[in-house]
């Protein structure tokens, strides 16, 4: 017995295994195993409680042919990229005023990212009652200041809805991508700058020729995330308006919800949410390599 | 400010002295205060609605930006007349079990990958970055199905045992990181004075990754705390419920809604999280950066 114990303790193989295996019994058993599951479910017409019938592709050329689906794919890349641009540049630029010398930076810093780590269902019960049709703060200073008459209809008409989900997610995204970009910001050597202006290089320049560059490789890294979080979305458009009005800000995610847990077919959720994984990799793929690339092409390091 | 003192105060700041304050005013502290504003502004608007009385909240009259009479009411009503305080013990519960379970699990993964570096390790560390990458929006279709299974529909088990599937990968890729900054040769010596692998993980590994372990759990659990997705999935019963769907799923009743409790519920399952992130935010930062930098 001692000489098991023995043997075990040096040997790597038999160690690491041992000591992987809690985790890779959690990861295997309610992630890897899912995933599998939920690919296979979506090729059946399982219901909730009962396991379903092999069915082909018979969800996809549904899904394909259905409205609603179609109009929430076109919501989820519509939402995923106005979102995440505008979240890119606000963050940036947030990143860049946070960068400089200011009194109470710490401070500033610890409160600028309190939007992202508040519960986003909660913060998004913030946003409803500010969105609200006829109590909504927002309606009530515009009038006031003569700007409109009537009130706004934050939610109820499908572009305003969009547009409205949409800047409740920029809220809460922002403070993720400006506090990740200053963490890279920070690692630029202020010598850069100093020989940068004494060649007589604009603000600008000094953006686009020093700033940028170096931070390259994190703001691909930082966007692969913010998109993944952004497309995957669903709690903000499950509290705000569950989809509607008229399906107008269903997503991908929160479509397949309805469709599976409320509506009971979990085969049809489960094709759609499987429709989000191309999306998904093409994203990673897109902003990885694509940046990535560019990196090492400007003589930048990859770490 | 006059120049001088200005240059001296930012030395180290390259050549900002050089810029002048009414420009700074326009370029900088005048955008920062209207990130700022806004960023802050619906947790200020919460904060006056949960303390807000009925009838100023539905008056259009006066000024919407200040409460006059400040009342308890909401709160109360939140706190004796639903569910409330069960949500919120709940919550604790599931993010500290399954926070420390993750961590357990995470600190002995992120050592065999980082340090024992058995045979397939690199491939296993990959692994680990892409479950990461895997969101829960796509899982917790086929998870129902697996919890349905297990018999855990509606209980607490199921959150605890569902959410280490972000937790671990999360916590994993952030300490491989803090190990790697250990340097071998502490090992080493461990090792020829005859420590097991055992007691250098726990006696000389852990007590210096202690900054990672903190930035892993408070990380992890504000994650817990903040999950939705899952809690609104798998549970049906509202003793079991978590704060976020508690709010969300039972304090909006038909029409008319309750903004006062609604706000006071949201500003109550926020602080928490707000408060704990305020003692230990380096380290939060540091997790959150830390794990997108790698």
């Amino acid at each position: 017995m001692t000489a098991f114990f023995q043997r075990l303790s040096n040997d790597r193989n038999l160690l690491g295994l041992l000591f992987m295996l809690p985790a890779a019994v959690i990861l295997l058993v309610f992630l890897t195993y899912p995933l599998g599951l939920g690919t296979y479910l979506g090729f059946t017409d399982a219901k909730i409680g009962r396991g379903g019938q092999w069915i082909g592709i018979e969800n996809f050329v549904f899904l394909w042919g259905d409205e609603v689906t179609r109009l929430a794919l076109f919501n989820t890349l519509f939402y995923t990229v106005v979102a995440s641009v505008i979240k890119f540049a606000l963050g940036l630029w947030l990143a860049l005023l946070l960068n400089k010398h200011l009194p109470f930076k710490a401070f500033v810093r610890a409160i600028v990212l309190l939007p992202f780590i508040v519960p986003t269902a909660l913060s998004a019960l913030a946003f409803w009652w500010i969105y609200d049709a006829q109590f909504s703060i927002i309606s009530w200073t515009l009038t006031r200041l003569g700007l409109i008459h009537g009130y706004i209809d934050f939610l109820g008409e499908p572009w305003m809805a969009r547009f409205s989900t949409i800047a409740a997610n920029i809220w809460r995204g922002v403070p993720f991508v400006a506090i990740c970009l200053l963490a890279g910001l920070q690692t630029i050597s202020p010598s850069f700058y100093e020989a940068a202006s004494l060649d007589g290089a604009t603000d600008w320049q000094q953006f686009r020729f020093v700033t940028l560059p170096m931070l390259t490789p994190i703001i691909a890294v930082v966007m692969t995330f913010s998109v993944l979080f952004t497309f995957t979305d669903f709690q903000l458009i499950y509290v705000l308006t569950r989809g509607g009005p008229l399906n107008a800000t269903h997503l991908m995610a929160t479509l397949s919800f309805q469709r599976a847990i409320p509506g009971g077919s979990l085969g049809e959720g489960a094709a759609i949410a499987t429709a989000m994984v191309p999306f998904l990799l093409a994203a990673i793929l897109f902003s990885y390599f694509g940046l990535q690339r560019r990196a090492w092409q400007q003589g930048g390091d990859d770490k | 400010m006059n120049e001088a003192s200005a240059a001296a105060a930012t030395d180290s700041q390259g050549m900002t002295y050089l810029v002048s304050l009414p420009r700074r005013v326009v370029t900088i502290y005048l955008p920062l205060a209207v990130f700022l504003f806004v960023l802050l502004f619906p947790f200020y608007w919460m904060v006056i609605t949960a303390f807000k009385p009925n009838e100023e909240l539905l008056s259009r009259e006066g000024n919407p930006f200040w409460v006059i009479h400040p009342t308890f009411a909401h709160i109360k009503k939140l706190l004796f007349d639903t569910a409330y305080p069960e949500w919120l013990w709940n919550t604790i519960l599931i993010s500290v079990v399954s926070t420390v379970l993750s961590l357990v699990c995470s600190v002995l993964a992120a050592y065999a990958i980082e340090r024992l570096r058995f045979r397939a390790a690199r491939y296993v560390g990959m692994s680990i970055f892409l479950a990461y990458l895997v969101p829960p929006s796509i899982l917790f279709i086929p998870l129902a199905a697996i919890i349905y299974q297990l018999q855990l529909f509606d209980t607490r088990l199921a959150l605890i045992l569902t959410y280490p599937t972000f937790l671990i990968p999360f916590c994993t890729w952030l300490l491989m990181g803090y190990f790697r900054t250990i340097p071998f040769e502490l090992e080493e010596c461990a090792l020829i004075d005859g420590a097991s692998r055992w007691q250098i993980l726990v006696k000389i590994v852990l007590p210096l990754a202690v900054p990672g372990l903190i930035s892993a759990g408070i990380f992890a659990f504000t994650l817990s705390w903040n999950e939705f997705i899952y809690a609104l999935t798998f549970i049906s019963s509202s003793e079991v419920k978590t704060v976020p769907v508690g709010v969300v799923t039972e304090l909006v009743e038909g029409d008319v809604y309750h903004w006062g409790s609604l706000m006071a519920g949201a500003l109550l399952g926020s602080l928490p999280v707000a408060i704990l992130y305020s003692f230990f935010v380096e380290h939060y930062v540091s997790g959150m950066t830390g794990a997108v930098k790698e």
